[in-house]
């Protein structure tokens, strides 16, 4: 089984619901111990937006985030970010990080959680795209005359 | 001079229990749930959100259930909480011709790449009441079409009408752009600031000065070239790492309204364009929010100004609705003080003016009858 890079893990966790995580996590048995070194800590992100969408960056608003870095008891750091304010779904993000550094958690992490996240995710934008796709105007023109 | 006053404190508590008591409402009926203002009065929820500067959707429905349904109460209270949180990170510009559509329309171009998506729109509807709402009748999931295995892309429209050069093009010069939440506005101001003024303006305001614009007050000639409404995903650059990542996505809507011509000795013709943005599903906003940016270019544009909404300084400065109301309310305060000197100042006034009036009385009884005898 391919590796999720570590990018694509922070997106793909990211945007799973923190309850889907844990649907999931269960399957992953007896973690190695971890604690919190920095937070979990709810703060803000700046968000910007570009001009007419290509041009110079502004300064739209601010939305809530949330860090987290977990260091496993053989000294692995992880760390995690998600925006919102849910501290466990930071901290999960961040484990993950963690344990799939370790080569014995690799698979199961892929195969019991990753990858079933994964379909999760592909499946609700698949389904997000067909509810949109139904409200896709067909014209058709009215011939007139002959 | 400063007279402290005090007093009121039972009043004060007393009104708040009143008010609590008030918007818990009938105990026979169940409590709104925050989650419930989340899911079903989302444009409400939205509205907070973008007015507050505060993209979270539960804090943003928590407001607006505190503040029993004042939106312009809500706003002040995620603003307010806004001031608590410290700011972890700034984004990499989110890249809206990569949302996840939920809606996206032109006026300007009937067949475009992706289609005209209508989402979840009330255009189109007749404005008639729903009498089955109030009867709680059952409403069917939305329809999905599946035979759409994949979303179709929707590439921006005004950059398929850059390549005749028809639009002017909105390009990157790497500039470094303001902040409003750090920097006090200074006047002129960059369209970067503006936009941030604008994206937080009130909703209300910039629709009546949008609207004078279509009025003849700065009329630019505006097309809606894109609406789009959908999902964007929010990347931070993270230094642990090194690297940019995604933290989630986050609702937002776009418009691009393209305005009549530009151009000058050296430039041909081209048309120009306003734009708005707003966290959100919140159409109505940024169309308002896009007339106004395209007003607000009037100077660097060479157009004469000549309607309040190309005034910067006077849209600007009016258009946080949190500013705006903490100002009015504040006549609520105890002027007690203040205005006993103006009822002093006034007394006075009006002693030396009857004064002078007796004076100008007795003058003329004196002096007219002699005026008449000449």
């Amino acid at each position: 089984m391919s590796r999720t890079s570590r990018g694509a893990r922070q997106r793909l966790l990211a945007l799973s619901s923190r309850q889907h995580i844990e649907a999931h996590w269960g399957a992953l048995g007896a973690l190695p111990d971890h604690r919190c070194v920095r937070g979990p800590e709810t703060g803000m992100a700046m968000l910007k937006g570009r001009t007419g969408g290509t041009g110079n960056a502004f300064h739209l608003g601010e939305m809530t985030l949330t860090r987290a870095s977990v260091v496993l008891d053989d000294g692995t750091l992880g760390h995690g970010w998600v925006c919102g304010r849910d501290h466990r779904h930071a901290e999960l993000i961040a484990l993950a990080d963690a344990v799939a550094q370790l080569a014995e958690w690799q698979e199961t992490l892929e195969t019991r959680v990753l990858a079933p996240l994964a379909a999760e995710l592909a499946e609700r934008q698949r389904r997000d795209a067909a509810t949109a796709a139904a409200t896709r105007v067909d014209f058709f023109t009215l011939v007139r005359g002959e | 001079m400063y007279v402290a006053v005090k007093g009121g404190e039972q009043a004060i508590a007393n009104a708040h229990r009143w008010l609590a008591d008030r918007r818990r409402g009938d105990r026979d009926r169940p409590e709104l749930e925050v989650a419930q203002i989340g899911d079903q009065l989302r444009l409400a929820v939205d509205r907070v959100m973008s007015e507050a500067s505060l993209y979270d959707p539960e804090l943003a429905a928590l407001a607006f259930k505190q503040a029993s349904g004042d939106l312009t109460e809500a706003v002040f209270l995620l603003r307010a909480y806004r001031t608590t949180l410290p700011r972890l990170a700034v984004s990499e510009p989110l890249d809206t011709a990569n949302m996840r559509i939920e809606r996206r329309i032109s006026a300007t171009y009937k067949d475009i790449p992706g289609g005209q998506i209508l989402g979840p729109t009330y255009d189109y509807t007749h404005r008639l009441l729903d009498f089955l709402q109030l009867a709680g009748a059952e409403v069917p999931p939305a329809e999905t079409r599946d035979d759409v295995t994949d979303a179709e892309p929707c590439p921006p429209i005004l950059e398929l009408l850059n390549d005749e050069g028809l639009v002017e093009q909105e390009v990157d010069d790497g500039r470094e752009p303001s902040d409003i939440t750090r920097d006090p506005p200074d006047y002129p101001m960059e369209r970067a600031a503006r936009l941030q003024m604008l994206a937080r303006g009130d909703e209300g305001y910039l629709l009546a000065l949008g609207y004078s614009t279509q009025r003849g007050y700065g009329r630019n000639h505006p097309f809606a070239g894109e609406i789009r409404l959908g999902q964007v995903e929010v990347e931070i650059h993270v230094d642990e790492w090194d690297e940019t990542i995604c933290v989630g996505e986050i609702a937002l809507s776009e418009c691009q309204m393209i305005n009549q011509f530009g151009g000058s000795r050296e430039a041909a013709p081209q048309f120009t364009r306003g734009y708005g943005l707003a966290f959100g599903h919140n159409e109505r906003k940024t169309m308002a929010m896009a007339l106004v940016d395209r007003a607000l270019r009037a100077e660097e544009l060479g157009e004469p100004i000549s309607g309040p909404a190309q005034q910067a300084e006077f849209v600007l400065a009016h258009a946080d609705s949190v500013d705006a109301s903490g100002f009015v309310s504040h006549l609520k305060l105890p002027h007690y003080v203040d205005f006993q000197s103006e009822l002093d100042l006034l007394r006075r006034l009006r002693r030396e003016h009857a004064t002078r009036q007796a004076e100008l009385d007795s003058a003329r009884d004196t002096a007219g009858p002699q005026q008449e005898e000449r």
